[in-house]
């Protein structure tokens, strides 16, 4: 009986660096297992839902180019040395994506409600109904150790660390680099707070393909979870919360339309249940408002003065009709030749009119996509053809 | 034909007449194995032969029942047991007579045949009149006969699990033996056989352990045969103890009193064998202790299977003493002889695992030994104060060690400059390496190395590496844990400063002429790749120039030629190391893509030595050239394709390795690595691969822990190739099913067999998991969905077996996500009709493994996708968080009728029944029978 075998080894190290080197590219490998496997199974999940929106290339206007401030047009420029971004048709991507092109990729993403003008059918069973906060809407991206909140045309609203999967560079942050968050949300000025009104992606699982009852559950699990409600702290520049949302029954409608919440409300959203997270306007977001829920049932102009008149943005076509920006878009009128002409209006401009007893009046325009509008002297032109 | 003749041919010193008699015995084996095994048996059994042919004889018969090797060993009991019944008892028969025979050779080696023989038909209830008929040769017949028949005992509980004799026979052999043993047997040949024989029939002996009047008995025959004039009658009772220690510490409360005074008798005045036995007595209840209060994880109240009854820490006052006289007896070259094993050593083991079991207790019992010792003139004191104080760094709180090391450690570092004595030295510099192995790191709240000292530790330690290749080894080690102790730091890290010139020395050693001496030049090469490991982003530009050292070191040891044999094999030793350090290397310049990139400039040059590399035949330089390339791989990314026109027939001829397993389990991880880092280009390559690992995994020459990565590897393929992986799904399918049938029940298996079974499991089901994935998104989904209801299935069996690892369920439940994930509505409604995806996937969700919980939600949201009637209000939003409705209706799944082409699992054959082999022979192969 040899038992002293089984003994360390007389003063040798325990460890012998071979065994040290293969269980080492073993604990590799199977890491690298797990990311391939993480990754397969994240990358086609977003694949179907999430082809960005078309992007039209930039025509460039020489005209207007001249009155462009100088931050838009090296905007523009980089459009041309851009990417494609219809290649990036995966949310993991995008949410490494920086500057411009994280802009202009964000800004086709959030999901946009419709007016609520008619009730739809089921209203009671099929719909969830809260609440919305006013304040600013946004996608909050938390990855690679930061936050990122990016408004409705993609710029940055702020950059800041937060509790969210790995929202952070905390030591104790133990997600893999591949863990990011998407939540769409309303920044709440008064309090400071980030409202979050749905979830795109948590932890590195796109929940684009899930449905609307599905996202809420998983939101309302997972964002107390991770201290992201608590108070602001070193690593945790702001607030988020949840907003509380109910059955679109007698009970829970009345409670949203007149309950006491946390923050200033800013009419109602009505979402459908059964509705994946998409892109764009949608028939299954709908809002609703009037003076008892919200402060801005009408417009107001820069200043936050309500206008005399109520206006209307309507895209130029190249036949000279005025059509919305819905999907599909409803024509709603035509200028003439003459007045185009005069004007020097182009296709694809997006001009602004009054709403009067008569119909709409001009009131100015903008260029598509870069939110510079011009005033310009109001003109009557012929509606509802 | 004249056996006895051709038996004493092969063993002719010439070896023309050798050879030619082994093929003649090759040749009668295969034509007429009956008729070999008949007259081999003949031979063995005739006393009018001589005793060589006989010996000879019996060690054929042996060998052709038993192997070493697993695939082996099986073919042989099949063999046997395929035989003629009556060549069988015939054989038997004459095998029992021998035992009678006046030629003690004969005897012994029929004993063991015997053993060979009961040990394949004991368990298949075969040859039960062979425990009946051997005590009766006990009661009746002269010594000799006595003798064989106890020492045929011992060999035969050797060979079987106690499950397959039952309580009767046990309690009869167990008579028999302690007979033999007892002081009144007036042979002492008798009484040495009996007690070796009681060392292997203690694990038989629970029920007899269990009555406090047999027990009794034992051990009191035990510790008398402990007192006996003859030495090996002595030591075997010795072994005895040190069994019981392990096998029935439960029981041993009575008696601890009793054997600490036989034991430390020993020790202080018996001879060197009996004493280490006694020493290891004490190792044997540490083992025991440590391992009982790990099970209560430092929770008293908690009822572990085994009380702990301390008799380690009750017999402290007099224990340490004793081992700390053992210190004093060194011998002089027991540095340079690494197979040393003496008092000193022994003694020095023990008092560390004294340490580890007591912890904080031990220190005031060896304070003053070190504090009288360690100025003494004579070098034994000095470097028995040293060794003790080394030994007892594992075990005890920083907060009780700390004040002492930071005092000692000034006199270490001056001792190891300054003392005359090598001995000294090289203990010094080891307890050194043991200071920063326990007590250096980002666990400890005070450190021991600060900036004031830094300095002064590296230097004497770099020192050092020029003294005696002992010393120097020892001081290597050192630096690695220094250098480990640092691996957390993030950004800056203290060593920086010395980077340089503690690589610098180590390549120094690496050249010394006598670094072949004491494992030193693996010693420095080994401290390099931790140095290179633990360093920081400031150092990365001499790592750089590193790289560019060690591929020259490679370039020369491969021009190198015109080698004797023997310098050969130190060549691909230095080979090997130089891989393993360039693999590390690699791996840590590919952490970063800043490093990356920089470091990528050499990929093709580097490639280019490690195909070189493989001209030669040595095994472990194989093994490193492989992990190196698969660390190349991952670095390199998709630019790896370039290599594989060259590479592919050592990738080949990795996975071809039977023999050398650990080459081509290397391998087959490496083809993970490759197949990530390729992705679709490896296409080209992927039938001959395929191939290959189909036969790797049909083979029963295949070592089995090289099977589950088999599988895994073909997830690794079928993700990396996509639905290109449809050719394969013919054979591969097959394979994982007839797999994850072998591999769905454990019932009876032990922890062993358990864990082999989840280890296969885990690749299985990662080869699912690659498969589904890789076809996610494809027309082809659709080959897919015949195989889904026997995925559930298998999902649902080894839920209920409840015998999952965490590693087992992560995956599992994965995979439940990529069946929905790929199969969209085709598997939907399986899985709502699935037994236990609720339940599991729930269990999943409330984990504590956060690896776990992340593939349970991501499957959650697969199936949630897939599967309609997912209808639950916000408001119920915790009812919604215990489980989504998968339904629970019980369909049972037909097995799907499988194509023959099942894959070897070795599931025939688990090797010796640990539970009996473990505790009482630890040393695996440390057993009598030779």
């Amino acid at each position: 009986m040899a038992s002293h075998d089984i003994r360390r080894p007389f003063k040798r190290p325990a460890i012998s660096d071979q065994q040290r080197r293969r269980d080492i590219s073993l604990q590799r490998q199977a890491q690298n297992r797990r990311d391939a496997q993480h990754q397969a199974r994240c990358l086609a999940s977003t694949i179907l839902s999430l082809q960005p929106a078309q992007y039209e290339p930039a025509e460039p206007d020489h005209q207007l180019q001249l009155e462009l401030e100088p931050e838009l047009q090296s905007e523009i420029e980089s459009d041309v040395q851009r990417q494609d971004l219809r290649g990036i048709d995966d949310v993991r991507q995008a949410s490494r994506l920086k500057g411009a092109e994280a802009r202009r990729w964000f800004a086709k993403q959030l999901m946009l409600p419709e007016w609520m003008i008619d009730v739809p059918e089921r209203l009671n069973t099929d719909w969830y109904v809260f609440a919305r906060p006013a304040g600013k809407r946004c996608f909050v991206v938390s990855s690679n150790g930061t936050t990122i909140s990016r408004l409705r045309n993609g710029s940055m609203l702020h950059r800041f660390p937060s509790a969210l999967p790995n929202g952070a560079r905390t030591s104790n942050n133990s997600n893999s680099g591949q863990s990011y968050c998407i939540l769409d949300c309303i920044f709440h000025e008064p309090d400071q707070t980030y409202y979050v009104i749905d979830v795109v992606c948590w932890a590195g699982m796109s929940l684009y393909e899930c449905t609307t009852e599905f996202r809420f559950f998983w939101l309302n699990s997972k964002l107390v979870e991770t201290g992201a409600c608590n108070a602001p702290s070193t690593y945790h520049k702001f607030r988020f919360s949840t907003v509380p949302i109910y059955n679109c029954d007698h009970e829970g409608l009345n409670v949203a339309y007149t309950g006491p919440v946390p923050y200033v409300k800013d009419g109602l959203l009505f979402c459908n249940k059964h509705a994946h997270y998409q892109s764009g306007n949608t028939p299954l977001m709908l809002v609703w408002k009037d003076e008892n829920c919200s402060q801005y049932v009408i417009d107001t102009d820069g200043k936050g003065q309500v206008p005399n008149q109520q206006q209307v943005v309507l895209e130029l076509l190249f036949d000279g009709k005025l059509a919305t920006s819905d999907d599909p878009p409803v024509i709603f009128g035509c200028l003439s030749g003459d007045f185009i002409k005069k004007t020097g209006l182009q296709a694809g401009n997006l001009l602004r009119f009054a709403i009067s007893e008569g119909g709409l009046s001009f009131v100015g325009w903008k260029i598509r996509e870069s939110g510079f509008a011009l005033p310009r002297q109001t003109q009557p032109c012929s509606t509802f053809c | 034909m004249e056996v006895t003749q051709v038996l004493l041919s092969a063993q002719a010193a010439d070896s023309t007449v050798r050879k030619h008699a082994e093929e003649t015995l090759n040749q009668f084996q295969e034509q007429n194995l009956p008729g070999f095994l008949l007259s081999l048996t003949g031979e063995l059994a005739s006393d009018e032969k001589p005793v060589e042919s006989r010996k000879l004889a019996g060690l054929i018969l042996k060998n052709a029942l038993d192997a070493k090797e697993q695939h082996r060993k099986y073919e042989f009991v099949q063999r046997w047991l395929s035989l003629d019944v009556a060549v069988k008892s015939q054989i038997k028969a004459c095998l029992l007579q021998i035992l009678s025979s006046p030629v003690p050779d004969a005897r012994s080696t029929a004993s063991q045949v015997i053993a060979k023989v009961a040990g394949i038909e004991l368990p298949k209830k075969q040859w039960p009149e062979l425990i009946g008929s051997l005590l009766t040769n006990i009661n009746q017949v002269p010594p000799h006969v006595k003798q064989a028949t106890l020492e045929t005992l011992g060999y035969m509980c050797e060979e079987v699990v106690p499950e397959v004799v039952d309580q009767d026979q046990v309690n009869k052999i167990l008579t028999a033996v302690v007979q033999g043993m007892n002081a009144n047997e007036g042979n002492n040949e008798v009484r040495l056989a009996a007690t070796q024989a009681l060392y292997n029939a203690l694990a038989f002996a629970q029920a007899n352990f269990s009555n406090d009047m047999e027990r009794n008995y034992v051990m009191r025959v035990v510790c008398e045969a402990s007192l006996s004039p003859e030495v090996k009658i002595r030591q075997a009772a010795f072994e005895c103890l040190v069994s019981i220690g392990s096998i029935y510490y439960e029981k041993l409360a009575s008696y601890i009193q009793d054997i600490f005074n036989i034991t430390s008798k020993a020790v202080r005045e018996d001879v060197e064998p009996v004493a280490l036995q006694a020493i290891e007595f004490w190792s044997s209840i540490c083992d025991e202790e440590i391992d009982i209060l790990d099970e209560y994880g430092g929770d008293f109240t908690a009822d572990s299977e085994v009380p702990c009854y301390y008799f380690v820490k009750q017999a402290l006052p007099a224990l340490v003493p004793m081992l700390l006289e053992t210190l004093l007896k060194q011998e002089e070259d027991q540095d340079q002889d690494e197979s040393a094993w003496n008092l000193a050593m022994a003694g020095g083991t023990c008092l560390g695992l004294v340490a580890r079991t007591v912890g904080d207790d031990i220190v005031p019992f060896v304070m003053p030994f070190i504090e009288e010792n360690i100025t003494k003139p004579d070098w034994r004191q000095r470097e028995a104060a040293t060794y003790a104080f080394g030994s007892i760094l594992e075990g005890p709180s920083p907060d009780k060690l700390m004040p002492i090391v930071n005092v000692a450690l000034n006199f270490m570092l001056t001792a190891l400059t300054k003392d005359p004595s090598s001995h000294v030295k090289d203990t010094t510099a080891w307890t050194l390496g043991r200071i920063f192995e326990f007590l250096h790191g980002s666990m400890v709240e005070t450190p021991i190395i600060t900036p004031a000292n830094c300095q002064q530790i590296i230097t004497v330690l770099l020192q050092s590496m020029e003294d005696a290749p002992n010393v120097a080894e020892k001081a290597c080690g050192a630096i690695y844990f220094l250098a480990q102790g640092y691996e957390d730091v993030n950004s800056s890290s203290p060593l920086t400063p010395y980077f340089q010139a503690i690589v610098q020395s180590l390549l120094i050693v690496t050249h010394r002429e006598d670094a072949g001496e004491s494992r030193l030049r693996t010693a420095a090469y080994e401290t390099l790749n931790e140095v290179v490991r633990c360093s920081t982003g400031e150092t990365t530009h001499l790592i750089l120039e590193l790289v560019q050292v060690i591929m020259r070191e490679l370039h020369k040891s491969l021009e190198a030629q015109k080698l004797s044999s023997d310098e050969r094999e130190k060549q691909n030793e230095l080979q090997g190391l130089l891989c393993g350090c360039l693999q590390v290397i690699i791996q840590k310049l590919g952490a970063s893509d800043g490093t990356k990139f920089a470091f990528l400039q050499y990929a093709d040059q580097i490639m280019n030595l490690f195909l070189r590399v493989f001209a030669s035949r040595s095994a472990t330089v194989h093994e490193e050239a492989m992990l190196a390339i698969g660390a190349l791989a991952y670095t390199t990314g998709p630019d790896f394709t370039k290599y594989m026109p060259e590479f592919y027939k050592y990738l080949e001829m990795g996975l071809q390795n039977f023999g050398e397993y650990q080459v081509c389990a290397v391998t087959v991880g490496v083809m993970g690595d490759i197949c990530r880092a390729l992705e679709d280009k490896i296409l080209p390559y992927c039938d001959g691969i395929m191939t290959q690992l189909l036969k790797d995994l049909s083979s029963n020459q295949l070592h089995r822990s090289v099977k589950p990565p088999i599988f895994s590897c073909f997830g690794d393929i079928a993700l990396a190739i996509g639905e290109n992986f449809e050719k394969y799904l013919m054979y591969v399918m097959p394979m994982l099913q007839s797999a994850a049938e072998l591999s769905a029940h454990t019932s009876g298996a032990d922890d062993e067999m358990i864990e082999y079974t989840n280890l296969l499991r885990n690749g299985i089901l990662e080869a699912y998991s690659g498969i589904l994935q890789g076809f996610k998104n494809s027309p082809k989904t659709q080959l897919l969905i015949p195989f889904a209801p026997h995925i559930l299935q298998f999902l649902d069996i080894i839920y209920m077996e409840k015998d999952m690892d965490d590693v087992v369920m992560k995956t599992a439940i994965g995979v439940l996500g990529d069946l929905a994930d790929t199969l969209g509505s085709n598997a939907g409604s399986l899985i709502q009709q699935s037994q236990s995806g609720k339940e599991f996937l729930n269990e999943c969700l409330s984990s504590d493994d956060h690896l776990i919980k992340e593939s349970a939600e991501w499957a959650k949201l697969a199936i949630t996708r897939t599967v309609e009637g997912f209808g639950i209000g916000v408001n119920q939003v915790d009812t919604l968080h215990k489980g989504c409705q998968l339904g629970g209706v019980h369909v049972h799944v037909n097995s799907r009728k499988m194509l023959k082409f099942d894959a070897t699992l070795d599931y025939d054959y688990a090797g010796p029944n640990q539970k009996h082999d473990s505790r009482g022979r630890r040393g695996g192969n440390g057993g009598k029978n030779p």
